[in-house]
């Protein structure tokens, strides 16, 4: 036997093939098709919004690897992952130059003071959007009309807003361009200001106002069902969730069906199935174990119909998901997994 | 309702890992001998507890089974000469963990016909207790499993404590590894033998032998060879790794847990490795010596790969010379993947723990590419889903970087991870966790020797 070198490991010296890329890898192929019903949707200004927010989240990342001297991380595509969910996140007419701070705040404040990759507590992409709910109020309320004419040769005039500049007032521009007396409201402010209820089948299929991505639930639901089954994501999560949500909110619908929503309406409203799929379930922001991610998932959808039904907002589902992060060191000390031989208490 | 229950539980052990098995090579093919080297590299110290005290000088003949170092008090065990030649040396020699130990190294007599002329025949029926596990002490058998724990340390049930059930591990779960699955096959008479010694020797009322499910053609044999008033039955368990780890096996055989920091004989049972009781139930009547064992010797382009039946010391290299594996191999472990050792020289000699024998070449050992990049613990949690210890790796891992061993100790239970490796095989920051829980263990231990 001829040696060049041996190799010297300890065991094991076997691995299973996922690492951190891949997986990240994979969360992005997830949300394509998100993105291209997107954009199919509400036309090329969702487009630029991806693209603006991804390119802000990557550059900040590299900003904050090259002033930590550090090598360049966007391989590992967890940014790329946040500047997609992010932009998904917010109305199809958000300017693109808001876009970009929420993508550089939420990289900045959500992610790289804290180190980086895996030591954040939040998630970064829902930071990005908290930041800029606080800061562009209206902007981030002004919601346009699904499938509007035009949509794949023009862009909504709001969205090329010059940089720190105020967007144009758009409800003319609804009038001309709207397919459907569209009255400039999502489904869940229609019910929470004026108890107009949308079908659940517009809801489950996303033919209505919202965020640019997050008006599917079946698609989203779908897409997940991808990282499931490839097992890169804990379906616990969601599930907690919409257990959360349906529980809460059917508390509240038999007590008086006329001011509070049915919960399938809350199930399949808002961002929650964006949330619940891709959000909340980031590895790195969720509890370890399966009781401490039970806990986890209850409370995020107990929030979330908290905050809907009795908050100033409509929508509650990223409020909801951040407390549940802040909340996720504690629940881990709480639910430690059960040492194999311990003697359980006894009851 | 609790009977379906009940259904569900057995043969199953909570989280553990399905890593591939690669036994296909070797499952199917029969034991064989192995030609003797033309040297042997016997250490004195193949079993855990006190290394044994040669009893022979430079340049003495030795025959094959003749005791060449003694056992040195209760903790230890005899070796014997695995072949008949010279005695050319006695002096450290390289070892699979690293440090150099001391050997008895013999030159093999080429025109020797290698028969066993030793032995002290006995009726073990015959014997008393305390006989009883004097000749297993005196057979030299350490657990053949990899532990090579000294068996009749095992099979003496403490003061204070009785065994009501052996069970017999069969499971084999390290991938590549396929030794205790052909002596299953092959000799299931020695095996029974050996079953039917230790009930007698540890007073329990039945054995079972688990073996996984992958492995059903065994139990099929062994339940062919049972008489009909043995206390035997044999248990199919999931196929999982570790299911070959004793408390996971009786989880899964009986639903038990073994306490924390305890062992089976706290809860009346008593683990045996297949291989180590059909060994016993071939040397104990004999009253001959443990000079040989099956290894499983496979790998990447390994042409003849197999079992092979081989005198303890034969030289990794001599084998591989042997099967001509030449190709550069980069890496050369001894054990199976997942606690296995990777060689420091080929001129370690396989021991009486050694089960595989597994030869890889650059990046073919891995299940997928061999990215070695490390990237922060994103808390994707599955260790803590693959632990079968239940314990927290995640954490640990945080603690570990931070140095704080003893909070690792105090407050997760470091102490109960038996290094199954389990946590960094799922882990895809690719963490070196068992690797750091190892290191955390010895910097304690250290610790207290200090104190």
């Amino acid at each position: 036997m001829s040696k060049k070198h041996i190799v010297l490991h300890t065991a094991p010296h076997v691995k299973k093939p996922q690492d951190v890329p891949t997986i990240m890898r994979h969360v992005v192929y997830a949300l394509l098709p998100i993105v291209a019903f997107a954009v199919y949707q509400f036309g090329i200004s969702v487009l630029a919004l991806v693209i603006v927010t991804t390119l802000a989240c990557l550059g900040t990342e590299r900003f904050f690897n090259w002033m930590g001297n550090k090598p360049s991380s966007l391989s590992d595509w967890s940014s790329t992952i946040s500047g997609i969910l992010l932009a998904l996140t917010l109305p199809p007419g958000f300017p693109l130059w808001m876009a970009a701070v929420a993508g550089i705040a939420g990289i900045a404040i959500g992610k790289a003071v804290f180190g980086g990759i895996g030591y954040n507590v939040f998630n970064p992409a829902l930071v990005g959007r908290a930041f800029v709910q606080a800061a562009f109020p209206v902007a981030i309320t002004t919601w346009t009309p699904a499938f509007f004419t035009g949509r794949f040769t023009e862009f909504v005039p709001s969205s090329l807003t010059a940089p720190f500049m105020m967007p144009p007032e758009t409800a003319e521009w609804v009038k001309q361009v709207a397919v459907d007396g569209f009255s400039g409201a999502t489904p869940l402010s229609l019910h929470k200001f004026q108890h107009i209820a949308t079908s659940p089948m517009d809801l489950f299929t996303g033919t209505v106002a919202g965020s640019a991505g997050e008006t599917s639930a079946l698609l989203i639901l779908v897409c997940g069902l991808y990282l499931v089954i490839r097992k890169m994501m804990n379906w616990q999560i969601p599930a907690w969730i919409f257990v959360g949500v349906v529980a809460t909110s059917g508390v509240l619908y038999l007590i008086n069906p006329e001011k509070f929503a049915d919960p399938m309406f809350m199930l399949f409203s808002g961002g929650l199935m964006l949330g619940a799929m891709f959000m909340a379930s980031d590895m790195v922001g969720s509890p370890l174990t399966p009781k401490g991610v039970m806990i986890y998932g209850l409370l995020i959808g107990f929030l979330t119909v908290l905050i809907r039904q009795f908050g100033s907002l409509s929508e509650g589902i990223m409020y909801a998901i951040l407390l549940g992060n802040a909340a996720t060191p504690l629940i881990d000390t709480w639910t430690q997994p059960r040492l194999f031989g311990a003697r359980r208490k006894s009851a | 309702m609790l009977a379906l229950f009940e259904k569900f539980r057995k043969g199953r052990f909570s989280h553990g890992i399905h890593p591939r098995y690669h036994k296909d090579a070797t499952r199917g093919k029969a034991i064989q001998r192995l030609a003797f080297p033309p040297r042997l590299i016997v250490p004195v110290a193949q079993h855990i507890g006190a290394p044994a005290k040669p009893v022979v000088n430079v340049g003495q003949e030795v025959l094959r089974g003749q005791i060449i170092a003694e056992a040195d008090g209760f903790m230890s065990v005899p070796v014997h000469a695995p072949a008949t030649g010279v005695v050319s040396s006695i002096g450290l020699m390289p070892s699979a963990a690293g440090p150099k130990v001391l050997s008895i190294v013999i030159e093999v007599y080429k025109a020797s016909s290698q028969y066993v002329l030793y032995g002290n025949p006995v009726e073990p029926e015959t014997l008393d207790h305390d006989e009883l596990i004097q000749r297993v002490q005196a057979t030299g058998m350490a657990g053949l499993g990899g532990a090579a724990f000294p068996s009749h340390v095992k099979l003496r049930i403490p003061h204070g404590k009785t065994a009501h059930t052996l069970v017999v591990n069969g499971c084999e779960c390290e991938p590549y590894l396929t030794c205790d699955h052909r002596v299953m096959l092959e000799q299931p008479q020695d095996l029974l033998q050996g079953i039917r010694y230790a009930l007698h020797i540890t007073g329990a009322k039945r054995a079972i032998v688990g073996i996984e499910d992958n492995k059903a053609d065994a139990a099929t044999a062994i339940k062919a060879a049972l008489k009909p008033d043995d206390p035997i039955t044999v248990e199919l368990v999931e196929t999982k790794y570790p299911q070959g780890a004793e408390k996971m096996l009786l989880k899964s055989l009986l639903g038990v847990e073994v306490p924390a920091g305890g062992l089976p004989i706290d809860i009346g049972i008593v683990v045996n490795n297949v291989g180590t009781l059909a060994q016993l139930g071939k040397l104990l009547p004999k009253g001959e010596g443990l000079i040989e064992r099956v290894v499983t010797v496979t790998g990447t382009n390994v042409a003849k790969a197999g079992n092979y039946l081989m005198p303890i010391g034969t030289p990794v290299r001599f084998i591989l010379e042997q099967l001509g594996i030449t190709a550069d191999h980069e890496k050369v472990i001894l054990g199976g993947p997942m606690m296995g050792m990777s060689l420091p020289s080929l001129d370690v000699p396989i021991t009486k723990g050694t089960s595989g024998l597994l030869v890889f070449q650059e990046r073919t050992f891995l299940e997928g590419e061999n990215d070695t990049a490390v990237f922060p613990c994103i808390k994707c949690s599955r260790c803590v889903d693959a632990c079968p210890m239940h314990l927290n790796p995640a954490q640990m891992g945080w603690l570990a970087g931070k140095r704080h061993y003893a909070e690792m100790e105090s407050d997760f239970h470091l102490n109960s991870c038996f290094e199954c490796g389990c946590c960094s095989f799922v882990c895809p920051s690719n963490i070196p966790l068992v690797q750091y829980f190892r290191i955390a263990k010895a910097v304690n231990r250290e610790q207290k020797g200090k104190a």
